[in-house]
């Protein structure tokens, strides 16, 4: 007959202080270890929601992001023309020319600049991204000098509302709308008219060009056909695949962080739960005598003080859990090294992290709490009965 | 010295449950120091950047280039002594994850970087070699780089594989500079972009100037901006330092997050250490109240448990301190590529014991002041 779980749940509660301490200290862990899981994943979710699934990127080859990329007039054409590119609303090729620059705008309350993405697009670059939304004023009407901004950025930085103005390039800019794409890193974007931004920014060339494929079993071909395409110096990507690929440092570098200080702290945290269950034993000597002069056999009163330790990180977890969940509320944003343009992303929190973060306080308060089971396992009955 | 005997009786009273606390303060103070030594690391640029030297960049932002005949204009603007310039490359040497500064720069580049030390006949050697390039002395470290070597970079902003040899090494003046990075001629890379397609050439990313007296920085920065306001280039000129600092703001919020948890790995450390000495304190409270019913005041209590804290704090303390130089080193070697310069500061060794030493403190007040209250016949009768 196992010891019942109330003897474990009753134990911690009378040692309340170091039960509370010892649990937190594992809930800041835990917290640590949840939180760079949740940057991780919504940074994940931001990247993969910014693609369409049958869009294809076109960028030269060699160039790794838009910034670096340029198509020129007769390559865009030919690229438009492929067969593989489906035909758009507007009867059209359904692809969208895009010129991707940078420029520094100040973040609110900060007196240094961040590089913000900005992109000449056309109607069609609305059309290929079903999830780009206005979310207040209107659309820049083609021809103009007027923007829209992605939320992100309205959020953001400083002189970014509706009717503000932006000055760059010799041009004051007017701000007609705000965006909203769900997430996605559009939100982190200025969004105007592609003639009017090459024509100011002096530019010949486009930076990248968006095409939705009729059918999306054709991309292999497609890309193997632009491969060999001796007009054209370009290469094509999935959406999906280049965007995430341009967080991959990102990701890498957060996931390495992470991981590498939670290593490091719950070394910590599994120090403290092992004291811990080292003085629940030291001081229930001749109690778990009198268990095992009952009849519980050594495996139970392992169990027993084990239950104990895995209670105790589950109570650690679980409220290092729900202040991770708070962090939901909270938005992220940095530049990413790989675009040199600023990105912000939120937590979220998955069904898998949490499972995770669970399993994690529930390896600390095994391991912490092994040794002193053990320790109360191997006790002789006569000895622990003696004992003062 | 009876008391510090007494002191020290008693923390290792319980030898495995001080060990493991020393144990944990140990790995607390060690990450803590290492976390703020990154910290340090990501501001090691702009740290070892010069007020004497502006940047003059184009306004819209560092993307956008600048004609190359602003070298001239900047030169004649009142208060510059000499102005050079370079060009970001970012080519890909072997793989993306080999990432190193590359910048084209103009022939009196170093000139204005006298923290870099050149030999002078690998100075010479590399100006009469237009394919020549220099390495930083870590950069050669990493890669094995020696004179008279090939390089290749694949261009990502400037397409095609550029072709490069190995002409000198040059060196810091002291350990704070990052020597990570490679530096070649403007021209070759200009005349390269005029045969063929791609970016236009004769265009410069940044100016550098150096100026006579650093206090007039802000005079001279705006009035190099005049110059060129209502052109087709609008600039923008800031101290290399602001320039540097630029960039470490980028990341700020992952900065931020770090400073946070490492003050968050003290706070666990300090609830280990409170939970030690309250266990501690509570299964000798009958032996406590015996030494006050011999005549041993609450203050003597009190600085005995203080005491045993701060005793096990100052071990662990010390372990941790002792292991941050070599686990900085180890850091160093296995993150070199992203962190170059990782010293720790004094700032940081200060801040470890200060903390450690808090922990201590701190982790005592609770059970001193209980032990200090209890009432003898209470302390004598409790059952633990």
């Amino acid at each position: 007959m196992a010891v019942p779980f109330s003897y474990a749940a009753r134990n911690l509660w009378a040692r309340r202080v170091t039960t509370l301490l010892t649990a937190g200290g594992l809930a800041l862990v835990v917290f640590v270890f949840a939180a760079v899981l949740m940057l991780d994943a919504g940074l994940k979710k931001t990247l993969v929601s910014t693609g369409e699934l049958n869009n294809v990127v076109a960028i030269r080859k060699g160039a790794d992001t838009e910034i670096a990329s340029s198509i020129v007039r007769d390559q865009a054409a030919v690229i438009e023309l492929y067969p593989q590119v489906a035909i758009g609303p507007d009867g059209g090729k359904f692809a969208s020319k895009e010129a991707v620059v940078l420029i520094s705008l100040t973040k609110t309350g900060k007196d240094k600049p961040s590089n913000v993405v900005i992109r000449g697009t056309s109607a069609n670059g609305f059309a290929l991204r079903p999830r780009v939304r206005l979310a207040a004023g209107r659309l820049f009407r083609p021809g103009s000098s007027e923007i829209v901004v992605g939320s992100g950025v309205a959020r953001g930085y400083t002189g970014t509302r509706i009717g503000d103005h932006l000055r760059f390039a010799k041009r004051d800019w007017v701000i007609v709308g705000i965006l909203d794409s769900g997430g996605s890193a559009f939100d982190s974007e200025i969004w105007g008219d592609v003639d009017q931004l090459m024509q100011a920014f002096r530019r010949t060339v486009y930076s990248s060009m968006v095409v939705r494929l009729a059918d999306g079993e054709a991309f292999d071909r497609f890309r193997s056909d632009i491969d060999v395409d001796p007009r054209l110096s370009q290469e094509v990507k999935r959406e999906r695949s280049f965007y995430s690929d341009q967080s991959r440092e990102l990701s890498k570098f957060i996931n390495q962080l992470g991981i590498t200080l939670t290593v490091i702290f719950s070394i910590g945290a599994m120090i403290g739960a092992m004291i811990t269950m080292y003085a629940a034993v030291a001081n229930r000597v001749s109690e778990i005598g009198t268990l095992r002069a009952l009849g519980f056999k050594r495996r139970e009163v392992l169990s027993a003080f084990l239950l104990e330790s895995l209670l105790l990180s589950l109570i650690g977890g679980a409220a290092g859990l729900a202040a991770a969940s708070l962090m939901q509320l909270a938005a992220f944003s940095t530049t990413n090294f790989q675009t040199f343009a600023d990105l912000s992303f939120g937590f979220l929190l998955t069904p898998e992290i949490a499972l995770k973060t669970l399993l994690f306080a529930l390896t600390m308060g095994l391991v912490g709490g092994f040794m002193p089971a053990v320790r109360a396992a191997r006790m002789q009955i006569v000895d622990a009965l003696r004992a003062s | 010295m009876y008391l510090l005997r007494m002191v020290l009786k008693n923390a290792f009273r319980h030898r495995l449950r001080t060990t493991l606390t020393v144990a944990g303060l140990a790995v607390a103070v060690l990450s803590f120091g290492l976390l703020r030594t990154v910290v340090d690391a990501w501001y090691a640029g702009a740290a070892s950047a010069s007020n004497a030297r502006l940047i003059t960049r184009n306004s819209i932002s560092l993307v956008f280039p600048q004609p190359r005949s602003y070298q001239a204009r900047i030169r004649s603007v009142e208060g510059v002594a000499e102005v050079a310039y370079s060009n970001w490359f970012g080519g890909i040497y072997k793989d993306p994850k080999n990432f190193f500064a590359q910048f084209a720069v103009s022939d009196n580049y170093l000139n204005l970087y006298p923290e870099f030390v050149l030999p002078d006949d690998q100075r010479l050697a590399w100006q009469r070699d237009r394919m020549g390039a220099l390495v930083g002395r870590q950069l050669a470290d990493q890669f094995g780089f020696k004179i008279g070597d090939p390089l290749a970079l694949r261009g990502t902003i400037y397409g095609g594989t550029w072709e490069f040899v190995v002409r000198g090494i040059f060196d810091g003046v002291d350990d704070t500079r990052v020597t990570r990075q490679m530096l070649f001629h403007w021209d070759y890379l200009n005349e390269t972009l005029r045969k063929g397609a791609g970016p236009r050439p004769d265009q410069v990313g940044v100016y550098i100037s150096v100026i006579d007296h650093p206090d007039d920085a802000a005079t001279i920065s705006r009035r190099i901006d005049a110059v060129f306001r209502n052109s087709l280039a609008e600039t923008l000129t800031e101290t290399e330092q602001a320039f540097q600092l630029g960039f470490v703001a980028m990341s700020d919020q992952i900065i931020a997050a770090i400073r946070v948890i490492s003050n968050v790995v003290i706070l666990i450390i300090l609830a280990v250490t409170a939970n030690t000495m309250a266990m501690s304190a509570r299964e000798r409270t009958a032996e406590y109240a015996t030494l006050k019913a011999l005549g041993f005041g609450p203050g003597f209590l009190a600085l005995l448990i203080v005491g045993e804290s701060l005793a096990i704090c100052a071990i662990g303390g010390g372990l941790g301190l002792a292991l941050t130089g070599p686990a900085a080193e180890g850091f160093r070697q296995a993150a070199g590529n992203v962190l170059p310069i990782f010293n720790v500061s004094n700032e940081t060794v200060a801040l470890q014991a200060a903390s450690a030493l808090a922990v201590g403190v701190l982790a005592a007040i609770v059970p001193a002041i209980q032990t200090a209250r209890v009432r003898i016949v209470d302390g004598l009768r409790a059952i633990v």
